[in-house]
């Protein structure tokens, strides 16, 4: 289903919980609305759902706008924070529900059923309750028991945040299979940046009730639009002042700014290792912690604090030991406007052509 | 020290419950089975057990159908402001503070025939006070709070969850109330009915205000009892009580049972 969302409004009392959001999803895409808690985001979602009614602004599935159609009526699939399972009902009744409410044929029903259980992998519970089921399975029920009526959308409150850290992984390979499978276009809500990087097709940065971004999640990490957006995707420093950072004093020409610098930006090394020395910082290792597959790098260059991770195969170093820094890019932002520049050092001012 | 406080718990035990209890049913067999016979085949008995019989049956139906959607209401209606819901919430207690007698001479108040109201329906000749309907009323002003307090507890711990999965998958108010929110709160509803009829059983001061209490008229069981005492008939008294009071162990024994099933639930 073809989603149109224009300039979508809500208060709820005095608090502005959404503003003036704007976009479009395409048929068939999986897209995760990511931010901080209290951002805005579920209320963007039971908006759609119309559970929530919008202050202002249009919702429209298909080109046909859709703010006046209860719920009932809008051809979607909900999957809430905690489920919301029918805890009288049995597996195979909780599924079932959508389409006995459609009245459809009770052989229709039962087929229907079975095709969404063994789908879900959820074969010899249909008779159990919901308290008898564990956090993942009763996932799955949700999750069936929203697809059984072939909804032509899908939403999905935190889908994973009730569930174990280990199950959690196994469950989001699992969903977004199944939902590319199934082929319906799906939204979901998260506040969890590596499950909206791991599972979505498409991130919308979603920040104080505003859309910061969307994008491809390789396109947000790679060039943030704010820095919002930079600092909460990945990892990062500060440095308030780019312009004493070497090959970055160019950064002054567009006023004052500042600069955000992901580990994977910097590269440490000895001398022999860079060739274009004139490019790199020294610098003095501060801590090393052990990550489990790297090091992670507190390095100090010209009183501030820079952190990289460093391969368990190159040379282990020592705190209080002098090394070089590369800064190969860095994230720019001052009150009007943000970019990402390049070292200009890093590229030999004289190539000796051979 | 320790036994004499079990003593003296044991005692208060036995003089308050046990030993009224063993008196009304010695004196209501006093004239032996025959004499309870007598006692409760007098026409104005008859009269008065079938007149609480009917009360009860018209106020627990009406107190289920209006305390369960009261509670609703309170609970979920998002077009009621919070500071109505609070102060309607606090209503609903006022006949717990309220007596019952002052409930009653509200209701004689606003609907006696001297009233706007009562003089209107007397003049269309539907007669309030001192009448069926009043007594209706009265003992419906005693046991609302009843039901009201028994499933709002319930609808405020489940939560709207539910009842939004169901309208997402096309389930409209009313399908939704009977497939999702009824299954569970019916323990709740059957533990709010079953106090509402023993409280019906029972009630007596605003129903004695409000009905005038008439003999085969206006006569309900405990009104009757009250009046036996003052005519110094103490053994037909104790016959009518004996039967309110095993009405009302049967009742405390299915409660009992309720508590469990609503434990499990």
């Amino acid at each position: 289903m073809h989603i149109q969302v224009r300039n979508l409004d809500k208060h709820f009392g005095s608090f502005h919980a959404v503003k003036d959001v704007s976009f479009d999803i395409e048929k068939g895409h999986l897209i995760g609305l990511l931010g901080p808690s209290g951002g805005g985001k579920t209320s963007i979602l039971r908006m759609l759902a119309g559970l929530e009614s919008p202050d202002s602004g249009e919702i429209a599935f298909h080109g046909q706008v859709v703010n006046d159609i209860p719920p009932q009526e809008r051809g979607i699939g909900f999957v809430f924070q905690n489920y919301a399972l029918f805890k009288h009902m049995t597996v195979f009744d909780n599924i079932a529900f959508g389409l006995k409410v459609k009245k459809a044929p009770k052989s229709k029903i039962k087929e229907r059923v079975m095709e969404l259980v063994e789908l879900t992998g959820l074969k010899g519970f249909e008779k159990r309750y919901p308290h008898q089921l564990s956090g993942g399975q009763r996932q799955r029920v949700a999750f069936a028991r929203a697809l059984a009526p072939e909804p032509q959308l899908l939403l999905l409150d935190e889908p994973f945040a009730a569930i174990d850290a280990k199950i959690r992984q196994e469950l989001r390979s699992w969903l977004r299979e199944l939902i590319e499978r199934v082929g319906i276009t799906s939204i979901f809500v998260t506040h969890d940046q590596d499950e909206a990087i791991e599972v979505a097709d498409e991130i919308m940065i979603i920040n104080q009730g505003r859309v910061e971004q969307k994008g491809t999640p390789w396109d947000i990490y790679k060039e943030p639009k704010t820095p919002f957006v930079a600092t909460f995707i990945g990892e990062s420093t500060m440095v308030e002042e780019a312009s004493v950072l070497k090959g970055f004093d160019g950064a002054g020409s567009r006023g004052q700014a500042r600069a955000l610098i992901r580990p994977e930006y910097i590269e440490l090394g000895h001398e022999q290792d860079f060739p274009i020395l004139s490019a790199t910082e020294e610098g003095i290792v501060r801590h090393l912690h052990f990550r489990g597959s790297e090091w992670l790098v507190e390095v100090e260059v010209k009183g501030r604090k820079l952190v990289t991770y460093r391969s368990l195969e190159k040379d282990t170093l020592q705190p209080g030991q002098e090394i070089r820094v590369l800064i190969h890019r860095a994230y720019l932002f001052n009150e009007e406007d943000s970019w990402i520049e390049e070292n200009r050092l890093k590229v030999d001012p004289m190539p000796v052509m051979i | 020290m320790r036994r004499l406080w079990i003593g003296l718990t044991y005692a208060v035990f036995l003089i308050l419950l046990i030993a009224p209890l063993s008196k009304i049913i010695t004196s209501a067999f006093s004239g032996g089975l025959a004499g309870l016979g007598r006692a409760l085949g007098r026409p104005e008995a008859m009269h008065a057990l079938m007149m609480t019989g009917a009360i009860v049956v018209i106020v627990t139906l009406l107190n289920t159908l209006f305390g369960i959607m009261m509670a609703l209401y309170l609970v979920r209606a998002t077009w009621l402001g919070g500071k109505i819901k609070s102060l309607l919430n606090s209503i609903v207690d006022l006949p717990y503070a309220v007596s019952p007698v002052i409930g009653g001479l509200m209701i004689v108040l606003l609907l006696g025939p001297d009233s706007i109201i009562g003089g209107f329906l007397e003049g269309t000749g539907f007669r309030v006070v001192y009448a069926f309907p009043g007594m209706i009323i009265a003992t419906l002003f005693v046991t609302f709070p009843l039901m009201v307090r028994e499933v709002m507890p319930v609808l405020q711990e489940i939560g709207n969850d539910q009842e939004q999965a169901a309208s997402t998958l096309g389930a409209y108010s009313w399908l939704t109330f009977r497939k999702v929110t009824w299954p569970m709160i019916r323990w709740a509803v059957v533990y709010g009915m079953v106090l509402t009829i023993a409280r019906s059983l029972g009630e007596f001061g605003a129903v004695l205000v409000v009905s005038g209490n008439i003999m085969n008229r206006t006569q309900t069981a405990t009104t009757l009892v009250y009046q036996d005492v003052e005519n110094f008939n103490v053994a037909a008294a104790s016959g009518v009580a004996l039967v309110l009071a095993v009405f009302s162990a049967g009742l405390l024994l299915i409660m009992e049972w309720i508590k469990k099933r609503k434990e499990v639930h």
